[in-house]
């Protein structure tokens, strides 16, 4: 069984919920951009949560089916047809072999997640399907998927059509997105109006963004507190010796515009990082469109932690949706 | 008439690059398939090509403008 790619979209490709254990290794976790609406798709479609499914951003890739399967999109708002005719994000429809998915313009959002029953069958690599096209693992051979590309397909069980996720169960980003940040070990290096700024300024996604990071700019140029460069730091004050980069964290080249690391990201280097957006909002990055306007919120970890139980709610409530 | 519209967000570009002249000018004829400009998202540049036949007539967004999925970026007589 194969889902065939008439036409891939934009770096279209495979992903699960990642590899962890590598990032030591300087091999990121990699995975789904936003890991609720993976899991939701794969549920909707009988599967484990963790079955890699097909991440598309910002335009639809055309599919045609070969063989009878339960499929669902989740994620971004964007119109959907099967055969011309119109289907429901978020909820689980039946193809035939030879009928063809397509979109139209997106809407909302900017991620979607395609899961099809029995999951994208590729094979695993360093225990994951899902793709790093720079170190050329995973996936389908290690890159974004192209025309004519033959995906192949896990053995699934076709379930009830219309299962669907409840509306208050899909998360999206609010205009502005509001991303909470927990301050961090060189918060120190920034000026007290540098700080303040960083929380106070409206910024927007910049065209750069993609799943390596997250950049934004619009914001005030940072100042740095004084001190003399320690050895090996480099010249620029936004440098420091070397440190560990974690999964959401900001760093802020040259003081000018903030990146947050995503799924792909390098796991160290040589910029300051001032904190690190918490883990319940890095799903709400992976729907950021370029140019939607998004503030940062300080949090302290008492706020991060019930974020962090209240999306495992949502979770479980998805999932008793869904049983 | 008809309108060309972006497949994706990001920016528009009337020019494959800032020395080059634009793709298309007003009365210019457009075949199926031709670039009429680029979308630039993700540090990638796609090429915004027209599925349709006609004269070019104008730009409907200024160069090197921010663009949403659908918007319409330039007129077709």
């Amino acid at each position: 069984m194969t889902l065939e790619i008439i036409k891939p979209g934009l770096a279209t490709s495979v992903q699960d919920l990642g590899r962890p254990g590598y990032f030591h290794l300087g091999i990121p976790e990699g995975g789904a951009m936003d890991r609720l609406a993976l899991r939701a798709a794969n549920l909707l479609v009988g599967n484990d949560e963790g079955a890699a499914g097909l991440e598309a951003v910002f335009m639809g890739p055309e599919i045609k089916f070969g063989a009878e399967m339960s499929v669902a999109v989740t994620g971004a708002d964007i119109p959907m047809m099967l055969d011309g005719d119109p289907r429901e994000t978020w909820t689980s429809f039946t193809v035939k072999p030879g009928q063809v998915l397509s979109f139209g313009f997106l809407k909302a959002g900017a991620r979607l997640y395609i899961a099809v029953s029995g999951g994208i069958a590729t094979e695993p690599a360093l225990g994951s399907r899902s793709t790093y096209p720079i170190g050329a693992l995973g996936g389908f051979e290690g890159r974004a998927v192209a025309a004519g590309d033959a995906i192949p397909v896990g053995t699934g069980a076709v379930v009830a059509e219309g299962r669907s996720v409840p509306l208050a169960l899909r998360r999206r980003p609010g205009t502005p997105a509001v991303l909470r940040v927990l301050t961090g070990l060189y918060w120190h290096r920034l000026t007290e109006k540098s700080q303040k700024a960083f929380f106070d300024d409206a910024w927007v996604v910049a065209p750069e963004a993609d799943r390596m990071g997250y950049r934004f700019r619009g914001g005030t140029p940072m100042e740095f507190v004084d001190r003399p460069q320690p050895f090996g730091a480099g010249s620029d004050p936004s440098n420091i010796v070397d440190g560990c980069y974690s999964y959401g964290s900001i760093q802020v080249p040259g003081g000018l515009e903030p990146i947050v690391l995503h799924r792909d990201a390098v796991s160290g280097g040589g910029y300051f990082t001032l904190g690190a957006v918490i883990s319940a909002d890095m799903d709400l990055i992976g729907q950021l469109q370029p140019n939607t306007p998004v503030t940062f919120k300080r949090v302290k970890m008492d706020e991060a932690l019930a974020a962090r139980a209240a999306r495992k709610t949502m979770l479980a409530d998805i999932r008793q949706a869904l049983a | 008439m008809s309108n060309i519209q972006s497949p994706l967000p990001g920016t528009f570009y009337h020019k494959p690059s800032p020395e080059e002249p634009v793709f298309k000018s007003p009365g210019d004829a457009v075949a199926i398939g031709d670039t009429i400009g680029l979308v630039e998202v993700m540090k990638t540049f796609i090429a915004v090509t027209s599925e349709v036949e006609g004269t070019f007539v104008k730009y409907m967004i200024d160069d090197a403008a921010p663009v949403t999925a659908g918007a319409v970026l330039a007129e077709l007589a």
